[in-house]
């Protein structure tokens, strides 16, 4: 691991300590892992692929909850691969969600690829350029301490682009069975009987 | 019901509780998108691309809401892979109105492929189609998609032939006025 650049799994922990009661996303690949490692919990809902859908899944979740805070917690490529999601996220203006991007520069999944956020395409600007109010790049810690702060405001809608080392941590897979999922998330947040009878 | 499907639409989104209406717009859509619009009850999410809307309906569900999602039939090529992983593994009740191209009198080539494509793509990847090329039809078959979908627990497209949305006129200029002799 390079010397100065955040470690994925830190990062995680220091933002799933101000996390509360958000509803969290996680995006297919290593942020599904580091979310399962470092907060399993019902309230996470974990996407194992459909590459390109944690924010949108997350914008439908957040205009559903508006009482809500959702958090979606995805990987440079994720986000490319769905990046005009930002300019459908800015349209709704939705009060009550942040993107966290944790950006290795890498498609880590598949052995370490080169991504284009390492050879110049800056998602933070293009969530600027989408209409994206508050939109970060988080290069140390000092910046991550700026974005927890920002977090706890709810300072949303939110982007946040963390540039993190390519380590990453043990694979902690959380339960792979969709429909469990699902259902456990439902149930969290609707509680069982409206989750399990819908009308 | 009458004969106007898209007012026909409309009613039953509200009679069946559809709180987010996600879309790519078609001209064939135009009417529901603009009584969507109109309705303070409904949410209206323009997307940038039809996967998008999949998610988006996902997500919804996940927080409790109805979202129906309507595109143009091309745009069902862009949905295929976000439906496979996340609607048909994640067994989320999907509800969608996909207004034909490449379809009854269509004379765009670059049409063709994707119109022909529709159906057998969709039910490859679990979803059930159910056509509509008459008004009556298509309130018939929104009416029973939002039941397969949000009460049975699956996936379904409405498919609105151009029968009934009609094709749209592609002639140059001078072509027009050669036909309108």
């Amino acid at each position: 691991m390079s010397k100065n650049k955040l470690f994925r799994r830190d990062v995680v922990t220091k933002l799933m300590a101000v996390r509360g009661d958000a509803l969290c996303i996680s995006g297919l690949g290593s942020p599904t892992w580091d979310l399962a490692a470092i907060d399993h919990r019902p309230e996470n809902f974990y996407i194992w692929g459909g590459m390109g859908g944690a924010a949108p899944t997350g914008l439908g979740l957040a205009l559903a909850q508006p009482d809500r805070t959702v958090w979606v917690l995805t990987g440079d490529g994720e986000q490319l691969m769905g990046v005009g999601s930002f300019s459908t996220i800015a349209l709704q203006q939705p009060k009550n969600m942040a993107v966290i991007v944790l950006d290795n520069e890498h498609y880590g999944e598949t052995g370490m690829q080169a991504a284009p956020t390492g050879r110049g395409t800056d998602l933070a600007a293009m969530a600027a350029g989408a209409g994206i109010g508050n939109t970060m790049t988080i290069r140390n810690e000092a910046e991550l301490d700026e974005l927890v702060a920002v977090l706890k405001k709810g300072q949303f809608p939110l982007v946040a682009v963390i540039k993190i080392d390519v380590a990453t941590g043990e694979t902690i897979m959380p339960p792979r069975d969709g429909k469990f999922v699902k259902n456990t998330f439902r149930s969290a947040v609707l509680g069982p009987d409206k989750a399990l009878h819908p009308n | 019901m009458s004969g106007d499907w898209s007012a026909n639409a409309h009613s039953l989104f509200k009679e069946h509780g559809i709180k987010q209406v996600a879309y790519v717009p078609d001209a064939g859509l135009s009417g529901i998108i603009k009584a969507s619009l109109a309705d303070n009850d409904i949410q209206t999410v323009p997307l940038t691309t039809e996967e998008e809307g999949i998610a988006v309906a996902a997500g919804a569900w996940l927080g409790g809401q109805k979202c129906a999602v309507m595109m143009q039939s091309s745009g069902v090529g862009n949905t295929i892979n976000m439906i496979a992983s996340l609607t048909t593994t994640c067994a989320f009740p999907l509800f969608m109105i996909v207004t034909m191209r490449g379809d009854y009198g269509e004379s765009n080539p670059w049409q063709m492929p994707m119109g022909r494509a529709v159906e057998p793509v969709l039910e490859a990847v679990g979803v059930r189609c159910l056509r509509a090329d008459t008004a009556e039809d298509a309130a018939d078959a929104i009416q029973a998609g939002l039941m397969m979908s949000f009460h049975g627990g699956e996936a379904v497209a409405v498919l609105i032939g151009q029968k009934l949305i009609g094709a749209k006129a592609f002639s140059a200029p001078a072509a027009q006025d050669a036909a309108g002799d």
